[in-house]
């Protein structure tokens, strides 16, 4: 079953979905909508880093999204202006990336591949990193649900019912950094925060909890993945750019469908 | 200071604390004990709300330490909670938050509040007071040994913020917990605190509310504009000490002083003296 090239892409959009909704929840709560873009663009720094040292690629994105996501965060709370800084990390982690691949010699990167993802091409190996990764992530949000929640409200309240609201945006940080780095061969980076936000933002008005929102985005995400990979080879579009639009589209009709009410 | 002490709750000890290169708590020394009602008062940017946070832990002093009694539980009500609209979060889901309680006990918190029937509407269509009277409510399921109250009526209107006072006291003599408040509300601080810190960086003033209404330091710090208001407690008061007989100024007396919503600012009208033994009762 797996060797089939559809089946394969499929089940790694399906990971990559039902780990994005849920984290992309607190993307969307937390208004954090470009820390997802910055880290998915500064990962191809991660991926230049990864072929330079000869280490996989897997852990150069994942390497490169923590240090970004941790360094944010601990500049942020120094008082830096968190827009101005994610968009110096953001497009300097893409364009540093960039000259250190010019620079490699004999390196031969597939640029497009990375940037738009190449899931049809997806092998057995891949599918089992992202559906680790994805079972790390919506474990680790499941086992600090209620921490994570509490400290997205408010850090002060989150301090003074025992939890350390420092403790669970790291938690954030890397489960951020696990999906960027299972979702770039998916997706591609310039589209891994769209697949974070937009389910998101299109189950929203469906949601009474906080918990049915996460599991609405996730299934979202999902019948995006789905109808995208279909379409994508109905009309022989690119798969992860396909993806993107249905998930879009979902939203457009959630929005318009919310308007009528 | 009482005369019988007990253990205290929460205390600060000699804390200092800099913030963006000032100082923004200076020496500071502060406690709380169990069944009193502090209240810290303090000019804008004076560090009460820094006090609050270092004091439930989110900030760690730069000298001095906190002491909060082992296994202290802390019902905090924030200055302000922005709960975004992005987020759907209906009342009960929110009173769970971090651990869950059952229904019963999810009703009973309401009640005590004066609150029914909401705990299926969204946090964001309630009112002001209805949302900082859910805060409230989520703080009580925490079953606090003390709670932190800062600026918990900002926003509310003067009947708002006189209920919600009076919700207070009447949660104190209930639960037996200690409060800590940081107010603005002048009038409400002289009436239902034990105790009045006056805080500007460093500790300027502090004792029963009649001390610290007339101890210069206090008056320097909050002028002209709420003499109205002071004369009028104090002369009250006086008047109840002299019935009581001679008092100390450090003593630990127990009248209990409440003032009605619309009585604070317009003359004697609304201010109640009820005698020692009721409050402990």
């Amino acid at each position: 079953m797996l060797d089939d090239f559809l089946i394969r892409a499929a089940l790694a959009g399906l990971g990559v979905a039902l780990a994005a909704g849920p984290l992309g929840c607190f993307i969307v709560w937390r208004r954090m909508a470009y820390f997802g873009d910055a880290t998915a663009h500064a990962a191809l720094l991660g991926v230049a880093l990864a072929l330079a040292m000869s280490i996989s690629i897997f852990a150069g994105v994942l390497a490169v999204a923590l240090v970004l996501a941790v360094s944010v965060s601990a500049l942020s709370a120094r008082g830096a202006p968190v827009d101005t800084l994610l968009g110096v990390f953001a497009h300097g982690g893409l364009a540093v990336g960039l000259v250190v691949v010019s620079l490699l010699p004999g390196a031969r990167v597939d640029l497009m591949g990375l940037l738009l993802g190449d899931i049809l091409a997806v092998g057995k190996v891949d599918l089992a990193v992202i559906w680790s990764g994805a079972v790390i992530v919506v474990g680790l949000l499941a086992w600090r649900w209620s921490g994570l929640l509490i400290a997205t409200l408010n850090a002060d309240l989150a301090r003074a019912s025992g939890v350390d609201a420092r403790r669970e945006d790291l938690i954030l940080m890397l489960a951020l950094a696990l999906v960027v780095a299972v979702a770039l061969k998916v997706v591609g980076a310039l589209l891994i925060s769209a697949m974070l936000i937009v389910p998101a933002a299109t189950v929203r008005p469906f949601a009474r909890t906080p918990e049915a929102m996460a599991v609405l985005a996730a299934l979202c995400g999902a019948v995006a993945t789905m109808g995208g990979i279909a379409m994508s080879y109905q009309f022989d579009t690119p798969t992860g750019p396909t993806i993107v639009a249905t998930a879009t589209a979902l939203f457009v009709v959630s929005s318009v469908l919310m308007r009528r009410r | 200071m009482p005369a019988a002490r007990n253990s205290a709750l929460i205390e600060a000890r000699d804390v200092s604390l800099a913030r963006g290169g000032r100082v923004v708590l200076d020496h500071v020394d502060f406690r709380v004990d169990r069944g009193e009602i502090v209240t810290v008062v303090g000019p804008n940017g004076s560090g009460k709300s820094t006090l609050m946070q270092t004091l439930i832990g989110a900030l760690t002093p730069d000298q001095g330490a906190v002491i909060r009694a082992p296994g202290l539980k802390i019902g905090y009500v924030p200055q302000s909670l922005h709960i975004d609209a992005t987020m759907p979060m209906p009342v009960g889901r929110f009173l769970a938050l971090p651990q869950r309680h059952s229904r019963a006990e999810q009703a009973e918190a309401l009640a005590m509040v004066g609150l029914d029937d909401v705990a299926r509407q969204p946090m964001t269509s309630l009112s002001g007071g209805q949302f900082q009277r859910v805060l409230l409510a989520r703080a009580l399921l925490m079953r606090p040994d003390i709670l932190v109250l800062d600026e918990a009526t900002r926003g509310l209107d003067q009947p708002g913020t006189a209920a919600f006072y009076r919700i207070v006291e009447d949660l104190r003599v209930r639960l037996g917990c200690g409060v800590l408040m940081v107010s603005h509300d002048l009038h409400v601080v002289m009436s239902a605190s034990d105790r009045v810190v006056c805080l500007n960086g460093h500790i300027c003033c502090h004792g029963t509310p009649e001390i610290v209404a007339s101890a210069p330091e206090y008056r320097a710090l909050f002028g002209v504009g709420t003499q109205g208001t002071l004369a009028l407690y104090r002369h009250e008061h006086d008047h109840a000490h002299d019935e009581a007989g001679a008092c100390g100024p450090d003593h630990d007396h127990t009248h209990d002083h409440t003032h009605d919503a619309d009585g604070g600012h317009s003359g004697g009208k609304g201010i109640k003296h009820n005698s020692g033994a009721a409050r402990d009762a």
